[in-house]
């Protein structure tokens, strides 16, 4: 077994920004990362990082921004305490060397973003993700702070006390991918989850193969209830083929959408008359889609972006990257033409809930990055917004793990019995003969008391060997189903009907097709037999991590009944305030999972935000 | 007849426990196993007609394959695959499609599909090449997929990094300041020429490819090689750092087995998916080393 105050699970933004707060208030702090810190996801972001740098901005245009974004579905005390931070987290990430784009007096520049009502994306190139993943990364090296590396992280230790309120959690469970070994791994004060998105739940996504939903999987799993699933995030522009992602970066400088008639649809159809290209994201995938569905996209699949006319200097100054994209993934040379480009899953504005503090509701467990919701994004987030995340609440959740004394949350955590709750009548969970509920205990079924009086190494270990049988199981099996073929039908599913248009019959559709997935896991096996480098093995095991992911996205979208940010429903057009300024929560029960309801905080540090008509 | 024997056998299993009442376990038990077999068969069926089908359009990939642990992948040996060919295909995707359709073992690192991550430089018919960023289409066929030379191998195409991530560890890779301003929201100035000068090198992303296609790398295990040379000129080359620094940075350059051991022979330049010029940057190194030493002579 292995021993630290503070393990942080996943080494991307959120991840390094943790431990580097943890070690910096005292911590002996270890990262337990599947890839390599450097290969996250985090890198592959290239548009920029928000902050209210200058004159003429301020911290409280950028958190109006971000609730007016958010479709009035973030908490005000998350907003107010990220726009508050984001401008210190920024000089610190300039301050450790970021090579920012630069003004010619030498300042950090800013662009434009879509969204926003002040160029305040601070940005490095088209690559501005990769640069402040190695930044953050070359100041863990700094610090010498410990890395597992290829470490696979399968599951939480945490006491099994019927009310999740009352648990507790000492640790991870863990095995090296190079070696198999499996270990448990001591938590003396904390475990932050920072494992980003979970975009694999869907076939066309800008999302690494990595992106598999594992830590909200994981907490869940653990009692955490997970928040907003439904709200997913479609980018306006991706490459058709791949889902490689062309950076808003483009609109912003300038680069514009047409149709296959030659039309700027966004203003000649009236999608959004003000702001055109630079509409927020939802209103400009909708927009796509309506064009293509409407027999006015090209080759009825997608649109272009065209940023020919910002001339070939301006282009590879500020974008050369996006042409190299383009070339690589579409090939098509941007400079010569316009960029084929269509909506494809982009980011999870949902996760693991969570107070300001990156807290959940089981002591010792954190959440930071993608993976979290402490709702900051609501219904829709605001490009650019979520680099400064990972390092606002990855350095909040360092710090309180590591000891620090933050008073009172204003945001309150977990399940609680005076909230609303909701029936789906559609079948959702576990298939009934399998069940997650822990055997009563050893000694004669006695009835477990409900206080878990293990210690907490016991508590690790207990976890260790059950994760050990696990994959034990996996392993020996000798035939079944292959986990990619799960994978590609839930995908296709989700795809199809979890996507920027929904339907009622569609949601359900899903929901079905996920029950049908979820027995056919229940037959799967891994082939590769082998202890060294299996990733049959990992592959499979995240994909029950989608399985859980998914079926609570498509839960939640179908209880909102609602048209809000970038969830739209077909039979439900307009925003329904009265009823629905609320999160939708989903615990997962023992394998029968709950939904139920907590209300939006719009009272936030100064003022109370009053929910107004999001046009742009 | 022998094709019957299962089936039969599969009854008269199930039976029995259906009649003691155990539950309906077995009946679901029964529509699974069924299920399963007809899957099977799809599987099979799919994979006979892509091989018909696909006929003219498929590629063949060959793969090198070891696995200590297994039997018969303790010697390497190489595996074909038949791959469906599409216009945009990379080496990643028919990887990805080998593995997926024919043999779920086959075992290659690859996380971003974008040319971000740097998991997945292979050897790609004799020159290293990220997977993601390399089109089936631009290579003659058959595609012959190694793991990195010069580097150990731990499974099929993954390699050992540890060794990489050691020299690139030890230039002190990381931004270092003699002074910052204190101002409240003070950032550094720093010039657009000097983000310029520094640009190309911040673009690493740790793929090895450089490393892996040195002469010098594999005769000298101590050599920093290309990449962690970079790292020093992406710090050594920023103003914002100062004159002390600096001259720290020029002895980690400097000593024996830094920048003197380059032969310019280019090999790392040619190979990089991210056109860093590092040939060119070891040499400016090299010229600010003499610069340094004659200011002391
Ligand atoms: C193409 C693209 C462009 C983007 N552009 C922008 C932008 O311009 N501006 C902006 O603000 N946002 C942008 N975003 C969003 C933003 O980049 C991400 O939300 C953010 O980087 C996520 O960071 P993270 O630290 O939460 O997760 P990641 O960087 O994905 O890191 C997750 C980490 O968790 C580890 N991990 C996961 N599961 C496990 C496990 N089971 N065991 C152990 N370790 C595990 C992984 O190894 C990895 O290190 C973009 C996103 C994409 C996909
Ligand atoms: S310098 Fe180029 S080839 Fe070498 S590790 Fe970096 S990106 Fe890869
Ligand atoms: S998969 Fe990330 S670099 Fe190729």
């Amino acid at each position: 077994m292995y021993e630290h105050d503070v393990i942080v699970v996943g080494g991307g933004g959120a991840g390094l920004r943790a431990a580097i707060a943890a070690q910096e208030q005292g911590a002996d702090v270890a990262i337990v990362t599947k890839l390599h810190p450097v290969r996250s996801h985090t890198g592959a972001a290239e548009g920029g990082i928000n902050a209210a740098l200058r004159d003429g901005d301020s911290w409280e245009d950028h958190a109006y921004d971000t609730m007016k974004g958010s479709d009035y579905l973030g908490d005000a005390p998350a907003i107010d305490t990220f726009a508050k931070t984001a401008p210190d987290e920024v000089i610190q990430l300039e301050h450790w060397g970021m090579p920012f784009s630069r003004e010619d007096d030498g300042r950090v520049s800013q662009r434009p973003f879509g969204g926003l009502s002040f160029p305040r994306t601070t940005y490095a190139g088209a690559e501005t993700g990769h640069h402040m993943l190695h930044t953050l990364y070359e100041q863990v090296v700094k610090r010498g702070i410990e890395v597992y590396d290829e470490w696979y992280v399968s599951n939480l230790a945490v006491t099994d006390e019927d009310d999740p309120n009352d648990r507790e959690c000492h640790g991870v469970v863990a095995w090296d991918v190079q070696s198999g070994e499996i270990a448990g791994f001591e938590a003396r004060d904390g475990v932050i989850l920072a494992t980003g998105g979970l975009g694999q739940a869907y076939d066309h996504t800008t999302n690494a193969v990595a992106n598999t939903g594992d830590g909200v999987a994981m907490a869940y799993r653990a009692g955490v209830p997970i928040e907003d699933m439904e709200m997913i995030q479609f980018h306006p522009t991706t490459l058709p083929s791949t889902g490689v992602l062309i950076s808003e970066g483009v609109r912003g400088e300038g680069g514009i959408l047409y149709n296959a008639e030659g039309e700027r649809f966004m203003f000649e159809y009236g999608y959004a008359t003000n702001d055109g290209e630079l509409a927020s994201r939802d209103v400009v995938s909708r927009a796509e889609l309506t064009e293509i569905n409407e027999g006015r996209g090209i080759d009825d699949e997608y649109v272009y972006l065209d940023m020919r006319h910002l001339g070939e200097e301006r282009i590879t100054d500020r974008l050369e990257n996006i042409l190299h994209l383009a070339e690589d993934f579409e090939g098509v040379d941007g400079l010569e033409e316009p960029m084929p480009v269509k909506p494809g899953q982009h980011y999870a504005m949902g996760g693991v809930e969570t107070n300001e503090f990156g807290e959940t509701c089981v002591d010792g467990l954190y959440a930071a990055g993608e993976c979290a919701c402490v709702s900051l994004h609501g219904a829709n987030r605001l490009g650019g917004n979520a680099l400064p995340e990972l390092i606002v609440f990855g350095a909040l959740a360092g710090r309180h793990a590591a000891g620090e004394d933050m008073g009172e949350a204003l945001i309150e955590t977990g399940p609680s019995e005076e909230l609303d709750r909701e029936e789906l009548g559609v079948p959702v969970g576990l298939p009934s003969e399998q069940s997650d509920t822990a055997e009563p205990a050893a000694d004669g079924g006695e009835p477990v008391e409900d206080v878990d009086t293990r210690s907490s190494e016991e508590v690790v270990s207990d976890a260790e060997a059950t994760e050990e049988e696990r994959i034990e199981t996996l392993l020996e099996r000798e035939d079944g189903v292959n986990h990619a073929d799960v994978r590609a039908d839930l995908q296709t599913s989700m795809t199809e009907n979890v996507n920027v248009f929904r339907t009622e019959a569609g949601l359900e559709q899903a929901l079905e097709d996920i029950q049908e997935a979820r027995e056919r896991y229940q037959d799967v096996y891994v082939a590769d037999k082998s202890r060294t480098f299996n990733t049959d093995l990992q592959h499979t095991i995240e994909t029950r991590n989608l399985l859980d992911v998914a079926e609570a996205i498509t839960m939640g979208a179908l209880a909102r009944d609602e048209f809000r940010g970038a969830h739209w429903r077909k039979e439900h057009q307009e925003r329904k305030d009265d009823e629905w300024l609320k999160h939708t929560m989903v615990s997962w029960n023992d394998g029968d999972p709950e939904l139920w309801y907590r209300p939006v905080i719009l009272e936030g540090h100064e003022e109370t935000y009053e929910p107004k008509n999001r046009s742009y | 007849m022998s094709t019957q024997t299962p089936e039969t056998e599969t009854e008269t299993e199930t039976e029995p426990e259906a009649e003691s009442g155990a539950s309906a376990a077995p009946d679901h038990q029964q529509r699974r196993m069924d299920e399963k077999r007809a899957r099977a068969e799809a599987r099979d069926d799919a994979a006979a007609q892509a091989a018909t089908e696909f006929e003219g359009e498929t590629v063949e990939l060959k793969v090198f394959r070891y696995d200590p642990e297994v039997e018969g992948k303790e010697e390497p040996r190489f595996d074909s695959f038949t791959v469906p060919f599409e216009k945009g295909m990379t080496v990643l995707d028919a990887l990805i499609f080998a593995r997926d359709e024919y043999d779920s073992s086959l075992t290659f690192r690859h996380s971003c599909r974008q040319a971000v991550c740097g998991s997945d430089a292979f050897f790609i018919n004799g020159s290293q090449q990220l997977g993601c960023q390399t089109q089936m289409g631009d290579l003659e066929w058959p595609v012959r997929v190694e793991p990195l030379p010069h580097q150990d191998v731990v499974k099929d195409l993954v390699v050992e990094m540890d060794h990489f991530y050691d020299q690139m560890e030890s230039v002190q890779p990381f931004f270092d300041p003699d002074e910052l301003p204190d101002g409240e929201l003070d950032e550094q100035r720093q010039s657009r020429e000097n983000r310029e000068h520094i640009k190309l090198s911040t673009r690493c992303i740790w793929c090895g490819a450089c490393m892996s296609s040195c002469n010098i790398a594999a005769g000298d295990n101590q050599y920093l090689g290309p990449a962690a040379i970079n790292k020093a000129y992406r710090f050594y080359m920023d103003e914002r750092e100062g004159e002390q620094k600096r001259q720290e940075r020029l002895e980690i350059i400097e000593q024996e087995h830094g920048v003197w051991r380059c032969q310019t022979q280019f090999s790392c330049t040619e190979v990089c998916p991210k056109d860093i010029p590092l040939t060119e940057h070891i040499q400016e190194l090299k010229r600010e080393a003499v610069k340094e030493n004659l200011k002391f002579w």
